[in-house]
């Protein structure tokens, strides 16, 4: 009986070509919205995370004063200074690389080429800290690193402006006025997630920044690198008693420094995006439930105009089931083609809108799987009340019907 | 159902069969006891003036509908009491109809509408198009197999609708009034279809009528006045029908 009426309700839809696409058109739109807005959400949602783990997994930036924009008035709170370094090291557990911080920014210059750039003095550590990759060369000594030499490790950015394409290692140019000797060369990372340059930089032993370029032993910012099994929240409370008491401050004091989890402001930015991505998908469901809606009105429609049709069937010997399952089946029938109507167009044009926006496009099967079985659910809720109402018809009155 | 039993040679009978429309101070009796027994193999014709309860009967026999009162045997079976869908299982596989209307399905061709019936059955795709191809050929459309309802005259349509309720080979075939959207010529041989069917393929038919002319051809014509058989006569000089 499963073949017959599959059979009738093909007949049917092939029969009526612009009403069957007319019915389903809701549908298409619904699946479509649905499936568009996830898939680029999640994109999107990616596209966030890579760009947030591009600045180091799981690191607390430390810095002087009471966070963004905040500050005003009064005297400014002092830097750090190396020693608070070694007690963090020292004195917290769960910590894998404690790296300083301190900036300058200045010209370099090689032969006849010149670029101003920023100038990072740190230790090697900060290499746990941040995710770089060497094209040449290697990290700092501990000789080097010591003793303040000035040796420099650059990234892609001044290596193009500076070296166009040749091989830097090994070379001299001057920085600050300072004649640096380069030992390593950094593979590009492209736009940082504020949409800075982050491969226009030199990084250099901090205490040669120190000593030639900023002119005092303050570190304006230190980087934390939390061992990924234990818990950054418990290691950042720690960190901050411990520079509560180095800094003196009274138990009533607000903290004259800030710790940035990056972290956290990764799970945040995710998390909206992620919501953001939910919403758009709801509302973009609600369309799939108006397309139901607009399934049950065309039907609604056609077993009026198919009275007499329903008549000669129950004339002829149909029974109340197979008239209901007829109707039902092709409900289904046309949910489901809808549903797989709006799948395609999903796919083509989320290949097209992925690149546009400069998000990845990732194909989530779930979601695709999701958007069909729930049109083919349409079909049937929505398809069950004309189909009842078909197969309750009284034959004799149905064939009277104009 | 085992074959008949108890009456003979008699299909069906109708007992005392009345029907009342509406309830209460609106109720109307449409039928107010008819009896009638009818022969298998037999040709009848039913007439009567308008309202007079002939399309209420035929659609009684048709186990369209159920009478208030009454019993109807129908191969010796009780089937007054029966189910909707019972009855429904009985037309399929006992009664074939034609309708004034002719009430083809649209826009499908003529083999899909002869093949309908079959489908209900569950019939092989194979054997459906076989039986379907000679129905058609009967009524004498086999050419025409391929055209839908719009692209075929009354009379054509009409043979159509012939074919699609014989080609389940019924005891019954019930016709109201099969002839009343056509003229002469092409009734006469829808007429002469309907006895061939009668003769040859063995085929009771019911059929009604308001044509005279038409009813010449019936062997049994039964007369119907207020919702009551009025008079039951044989047609003894039928015509003879061209092979
Ligand atoms: N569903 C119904 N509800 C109420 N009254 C009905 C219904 N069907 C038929 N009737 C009434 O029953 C009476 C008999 O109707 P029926 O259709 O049997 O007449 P008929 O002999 O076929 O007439 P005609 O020659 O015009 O077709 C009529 O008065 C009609 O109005
Ligand atoms: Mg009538």
């Amino acid at each position: 009986m499963w073949a017959t009426t599959f059979l009738l309700a093909v007949r049917e839809i092939r029969r009526h070509l612009l009403r069957s696409f007319l019915t389903i058109l809701g549908i298409v739109i619904g699946v479509w919205a649905v499936v568009t807005m996830v898939t680029l959400g999640n994109g999107a949602t990616a596209a966030v995370k890579e760009q947030i783990s591009s600045l180091g997994a799981n690191v607390l930036q430390v810095r002087p004063g009471q966070g963004f924009g905040r500050g005003g008035g009064g005297p400014q709170p002092p830097d750090f200074k190396i020693e608070d370094l070694d007690a963090i090291r020292t004195q917290i557990v769960g910590v894998t690389a404690v790296a300083p911080l301190v900036q300058s920014t200045g010209t370099a210059v090689f032969n006849a080429a010149n670029w101003s750039t920023t100038i990072n003095g740190t230790n090697r550590e900060y290499f746990i800290a941040q995710p770089w990759t060497f094209t040449g060369g290697r990290s700092f000594n501990a000789a080097e690193e010591q003793a303040g030499k000035a040796v420099c490790i650059i990234g892609n950015t001044v290596i193009n402006r500076l070296f166009r394409g040749t091989d830097a290692v090994g070379k001299r140019f001057r920085i600050k006025n300072i004649s640096c000797e380069i030992i390593g060369t950094l593979a590009p990372k492209g736009q940082g997630g504020f949409g800075n340059d982050q491969d226009d930089i030199v990084l250099m032993p901090y205490k040669a920044v120190q000593r030639r370029m900023t002119g005092n032993r303050d570190v304006r910012t230190i980087m934390v690198s939390v061992d990924a099994n234990f818990d950054s929240q418990q290691v950042q409370s720690a960190l901050r008693d411990l520079l509560r008491e180095r800094r003196h401050l009274n138990s009533d004091a607000d903290d004259d420094f800030n710790i940035f989890d990056t972290k956290q402001i990764s799970d945040t930015l995710s998390g909206t995006t992620q919501i953001l991505t939910s919403l758009l998908g709801a509302v973009a469901a609600v369309s799939l439930l108006v397309g139901g809606i607009g399934i049950m009105n065309i039907m609604l429609v056609s077993v009026t105009e198919r009275t007499r049709e329903i008549g000669i069937r129950l004339a002829i010997g149909a029974v109340a089931r197979e008239v209901l399952l007829q109707f039902l089946v092709e409900a289904v029938t046309l949910a489901c083609l809808g549903g797989l109507l709006g799948l395609l167009l999903a796919l083509i044009s989320t290949v097209i809108l992925a690149p546009v926006l400069q998000v990845p496009f990732i194909f989530d099967p779930k979601i695709n799987l999701i958007a069909f079985v729930f049109s083919a659910l349409i079909g049937v809720v929505f398809g069950y009340f004309p189909a009842r109402r078909a197969a309750s018809l009284n034959p004799i009155e149905a064939l009277r019907h104009e | 159902m085992p074959s008949d039993i108890a009456i003979g040679d008699t299909l069906i009978s109708l007992r005392g069969i009345t029907k009342v429309f509406g309830e209460g101070a609106t109720a109307f009796a449409a039928l107010k006891g008819v009896d009638i027994d009818i022969q298998r193999g037999d040709f009848v014709a039913v007439m009567g003036p308008s309202g007079s309860g002939k399309s209420t009967t035929m659609n009684i026999l048709g186990c369209l509908d159920v009478p208030t009162e009454g019993q109807f045997l129908f191969r010796g079976h009780h089937v007054e009491n029966l189910e909707r869908d019972q009855r429904a299982l009985l037309r399929r596989r006992y009664l074939g109809f034609v309708f004034q209307g002719f009430n083809l399905l649209a826009r499908t061709t003529a083999l899909e509408n002869v093949e309908l019936p079959l489908v209900y059955r569950g019939e092989e795709k194979a054997a459906r198009r076989a039986a379907a191809m000679a129905a058609l050929d009967k009524v004498g459309l086999a050419d025409w197999w391929d055209h839908t309802p719009a692209e075929l005259s009354g009379g054509q349509q009409q043979r159509v609708a012939i074919a699609r309720a014989i080609v389940t080979s019924p005891d019954v075939l019930l016709a109201d009034e099969p002839t009343g959207n056509l003229d002469t010529e092409r009734s006469i041989e829808i007429m002469e279809l309907l006895t061939d069917l009668n003769r040859n393929a063995g085929i009771t038919v019911l059929m009604v009528t308001h044509e005279s002319e038409m009813a010449a051809f019936a062997h049994t014509i039964i007369h119907f006045r207020d919702g009551l058989v009025e008079k039951i006569t044989e047609n003894a000089k039928r015509p003879e029908v061209k092979a």
